[in-house]
């Protein structure tokens, strides 16, 4: 079993909780994950690890409710446990040795991976500029956290309420349009984000990672159910990834197959509400 | 001894009625009652060079067992399985008998085998209808071993450890242990229950096991030897399923048997309080021609399919699979279309899958298998009505240990390279078997590996004083 240490309701869908985990908090690095399960009944659900805490022996996590399962964690309280953590599984983001300049791009709950990222590149000494994406005010998360991590932080959301309006693809292209030349571009959000922050990047080369989450059982490359096309091969984003060059992915592919199961959640969530 | 039954044909196992089953999960086989196993036993000639042990890959004293069955002292029966093979009610019922043990059977020279696979899993069952037997713990001999992996290598590399007095640790990366015996292999052939029952008796000898553990990430097999593990043996499985390259696999609706299989029977997705999503099928193509595509072809019937296809290059003669899993698909109306080859997926609108092009084949000359190619008959493609496409064509072994492991070194296909005499990798300590070795095999074979393991083990153990 592994503990709630820790709870914080960031906005009224994402979910901020401390695990008791040592051994996964003594290896984890920035892109990796791990894979959930609550009890016996629940799905296994990968996330990809917010922080971790070497000495505390903790890891975090931060969760959207989307599905029923971040549904019934997030119904837990600090002292509540869940039956199974398996990781840190996963590749950890690799990033040119010789670059010094990234521009790290969060895409709403993805900031919450994006975050990490800025503080473990921050702490390094590079130069970090951090874009936070949100669809409005209400849900605009890890402000304090990305402010004390990056160099120049800009925040903006679709629909102007805080920060700039527009997307972070518009933010980006604003400072490379103003002259910024950054040697890595690491975005973490929705696959359209993802998507198209690759595009904004591509005519000027700039190696661009993205992290996927992509539907997966085992996590260990045993099912085969987050396969992804990369440059035209059948990667495996448990154990080839989840980080890949954001320029040779399939994004259309993998937004179709993240889809698969989606009548089903549907279907569960109905039941829930008729329950409730 | 009683006079030999010489009845040309083994006493009929009862099974549940084709109909029914092919809407439930509950066991296929019902299983011999006492009196069906005594009269089977009788048949049992108790040859002197005992052909079948030889069949055996853990070794099991076949006809001694058989005859403490005639005689009707099964838990005799049973204790006498018990010396060398920590699994019997598994390997009664998911063994290839038919190419081990009854294979090399005399009786088999003149009609059916002794169905010995049959009298291991009665005595094994009666055992436990019968309240179960404590397994002895042995004395501490003072060492630790590690396991990684917990499927059928690993626990029977850990159950003879044990045995010898070691102090084993099982690294398992599931929620629980049995590895293909819990996720593949559904639970109308093996029910959950009996792999959990069979690896509680280990638990009762000694054995840890430490689920949710993913050697290569959380821990390297380093760290483990640091730790104070004096050997490792690993026993990871396979891992990577094989697609086969067509276009439209990355259509929703297509997936691995892996996939497939591990969401019905590991997390249950075939009961409703289980929250394991399982893609509903009106219609499903099982690409292969293996045990797997056979289960997942069953799985996906009781799962409310209308139509399910194997669809297979090679002609029903070539099918790896055991003639009994053929047989009971067919019963429970799988449709098979062999030498049918897809060459393609077709998708609707929405990316969905909606039909698979087909190819017929002939059977041409023989290849470097020995069995006859498969030839594409030219202009004979047509499309297939299936919303769902289950790929069953093979795995290639785990990476995540050779890949965190120094100085272990795989071949290239990225089976690990053993000693097969002793299962020694090329790391000192570390022994391997079972599929990460070979490549997809069967259950016994991998369980014949971790014994041999075993026994090198110890051997290397002691020599170190």
């Amino acid at each position: 079993m592994f503990k709630i240490v820790e709870k914080t309701v960031l906005n009224p869908s994402v979910i901020k909780i401390k695990l008791d985990a040592p051994l996964i908090a003594k290896k984890a690095l920035p892109g990796q994950f791990i894979i959930f399960r609550i009890d016996e009944y629940g799905e296994r659900v990968p996330l990809t690890i917010a922080d971790y805490d070497r000495e505390g022996g903790t890891i975090t996590l931060i969760f959207q409710i989307v599905g029923r399962s971040t549904q019934r964690l997030a119904t837990l309280e600090e002292g509540d446990a869940i039956l199974d953590l398996v990781g840190p599984l996963g590749v950890a983001t690799e990033i040119p040795e010789d670059a010094k300049s990234v521009c790290v791009i969060g895409g709403g709950v993805g900031c919450a991976i994006a975050y990490p990222q800025a503080k473990y590149l921050y702490n390094k000494g590079l130069q970090v500029d951090v874009i936070a994406g949100f669809r409005n005010k209400e849900i605009v998360i890890l402000e304090d956290e990305f402010n004390k991590c990056s160099h120049n932080f800009y925040i903006c959301t679709d629909d102007g309420s805080y920060g700039k309006k527009g997307f972070v693809t518009n933010a980006l292209q604003e400072q490379i349009d103003a002259g910024k030349k950054y040697d890595v571009v690491i975005a973490i959000g929705p696959i359209p984000m993802m998507k198209f922050v690759s595009k904004v990047t591509k005519p000027y080369n700039i190696p661009t990672i993205v992290s996927l989450n992509p539907i997966m059982i085992d996590g260990t490359g045993m099912c085969g159910g987050c396969r992804v096309t990369v440059g035209g091969k059948i990667k495996y984003a448990c154990v080839d990834g989840p980080d890949f060059d954001g320029h040779q992915v399939d994004f259309d592919e993998l937004m179709r197959r993240g889809g698969t199961y989606r009548e089903q959640e549907h279907e569960c969530r109905m039941e829930n509400y008729k329950n409730s | 001894m009683a006079k030999a039954n010489m009845a040309l044909t083994k006493v009929p196992m009862p099974e549940r009625d084709p109909k029914e089953r092919a809407t439930c999960f509950e066991e296929v086989a019902i299983g011999y009652t006492s009196e069906m196993a005594q009269e089977e036993a009788t048949r049992c000639l108790g040859c002197k060079a005992m052909p079948c042990v030889n069949g055996c890959p853990v070794g099991v004293k076949i006809p001694n067992f058989i005859s403490k069955i005639a005689s009707g002292e099964f838990e005799e029966a049973y204790d006498i399985i018990k010396t060398t093979n920590s699994l019997p009610a598994v390997c009664g019922r998911v063994c290839p008998q038919e190419s081990q043990c009854e294979g090399k059977c005399v009786r088999g020279k003149k009609g059916e085998p002794v169905a010995i696979g049959r009298l291991e899993r009665f005595a094994a069952d009666y055992v436990r209808a019968n309240g179960g037997k404590k397994t002895a713990k042995a004395e501490f001999n003072g060492h630790k071993v590690a396991v990684v992996g917990g499927g059928p290598a690993g626990l029977t590399c850990a159950g003879d450890l044990a045995r010898l007095g070691y102090q084993v640790t099982i690294f398992e990366a599931f929620q629980a242990a049995g590895g293909v015996l819990m996720y593949g292999i559904p639970e109308f052939r093996l029910p959950k229950q009996i792999v959990q029952e069979e690896i509680s008796q280990l638990k009762e000898m000694g054995v840890e096991i430490q689920p949710n553990m993913v050697i290569g990430k959380i821990l390297s097999v380093d760290e483990l030897i640091e730790d104070g593990y004096e050997a490792v043996f690993v026993g990871s499985g396979a891992g990577l399923p094989r697609f086969m390259g067509i276009p439209g696999e990355a259509l929703v609706g297509v997936c691995s048997a892996n996939e497939y299989l591990t969401r019905i029977n590991l997390m249950k997705g075939y009961l409703s309080e289980y929250d394991t999503p399982v893609i509903r099928s009106k219609a499903v193509a099982v690409v292969g021609g293996g045990n797997v595509a056979m289960d997942a072809a069953r799985s996906a019937l009781r799962m409310g399919a209308e139509h399910v296809y194997i669809v297979y290059r090679r002609s029903e003669a070539e099918m790896p699979a055991r003639l009994e899993e053929v047989h009971h698909a067919k019963q429970e109306g799988v449709e098979f279309l062999t030498l049918n080859n897809p060459v393609e997926i077709i998708g609707d609108e929405n990316g969905r899958v909606c039909g698979m092009k087909c190819i017929r084949m002939e059977l041409g000359e023989p290849d470097e298998s020995g069995r006859r190619r498969p030839v594409a008959v030219e202009g004979s493609e047509y499309v297939l009505d299936v919303d769902t496409v289950i790929m069953s064509i093979g795995t290639s072994p785990n990476p995540l240990i050779r890949s965190t492991t120094k100085g272990l070194e795989a071949n290239k296909h990225g089976c690990l390279v053993v000693d097969e005499d002793t299962m020694k990798t090329t790391k000192d300590a570390v022994y391997a078997g079972g599929d990460a070795v070979t490549g997809a095999a069967t259950v016994i074979l991998a369980m014949g590996a971790g014994k041999k393991a075993a026994k090198s083990i110890d051997e290397y153990i002691k020599s170190k004083g």
